[in-house]
């Protein structure tokens, strides 16, 4: 990654966007779904009235829409920044999705499950830091 | 049950999606050129290639997995059980697309499943 203060500013920014849109989107996507019912009572012949309830949810559309973002957000930082420094910082995101479903969900998020993402964000933190080319060069 | 399916098929398809996509760009090849009549051009290259759909269709079923899993359980513990997509990613590179997989990325993998297990275990 070449270094300016600039190209720093921009990847800081953009990875707010990333930590933020993608957990954003899940609790919307989440919102919906709850909205539509759970899936337990879906029976064969209801598909195309669940169908028409997902697509016809704003919150889903919302949740698309801020999935789209991170996806953007991701791809145009991984122009510039490496794969290895932009993957462990995005780790964060299992964390805000839970304290997003927390403070927006009214989600009840038991010590166990908070100490499970820690070790996750850990874990996923390990695995951006390998090298991200497997392989040899042809 | 119902909840040990989606998560199967998010984490299955979507991995699989992922490994398909991933062929596919090996093939179509590396972006060098970023303005937008190139980009445009590695797209249209892009979507000849089958492993392509094939990753899309995967991709798909794993997102409405995933608004299945989200209509049963809480976002807070649907999200954190699905980074176990980084365990399946890491067998399915090294099977299907015959990456070496360093040891420290075995063990980012070991830590993940430790994290998983014990979000699984917090479930209600």
């Amino acid at each position: 990654m070449k270094d300016s203060p600039g190209l720093h500013l921009k990847t800081y920014v953009l990875i707010l966007f990333i930590v933020l849109f993608a957990p954003l989107g899940n609790v919307l996507l989440s919102k919906g779904m709850k909205g539509v019912g759970s899936a337990k009572n879906w029976a064969l012949s209801d598909i195309f009235h669940v169908l028409f309830s997902i697509i016809t949810s704003s919150y889903i559309w919302l949740g698309i829409a801020c999935l789209l973002t991170f996806f953007v957000a991701y791809m145009l930082v991984l122009t510039w920044a490496d794969y290895s420094y932009v993957q462990p910082a995005s780790s964060f995101s299992y964390a805000v999705v839970a304290v997003l479903g927390y403070f927006l969900l009214g989600e009840a998020v038991p010590p166990l499950r908070w100490a499970g993402i820690f070790v996750i964000c850990v874990g996923v933190f390990i695995v951006g830091h390998t090298h991200p080319r497997t392989t040899e060069k042809a | 049950m119902l909840e040990f399916f989606f998560l199967f098929m998010i984490i299955a398809a979507g991995t699989g999606g992922e490994l398909c996509l991933s062929r596919a760009m090996k093939v179509v090849g590396e972006v060098h050129d970023f303005r937008p009549a190139a980009l445009a051009r590695f797209v249209l290259r892009a979507m000849r290639v089958g492993w392509m759909w094939i990753g899309i269709a995967m991709m798909t079923l794993a997102f409405f997995s995933l608004l299945a899993m989200l209509s049963i359980e809480n976002v807070s513990f649907v999200v954190p059980v699905t980074a176990l997509s980084y365990a399946a990613g890491a067998f399915g590179a090294m099977l299907f697309l015959h990456e070496r997989i360093s040891r420290q990325r075995w063990l980012g993998v070991l830590i993940v499943c430790v994290g998983v297990t014990l979000v699984w275990l917090s479930r209600r």
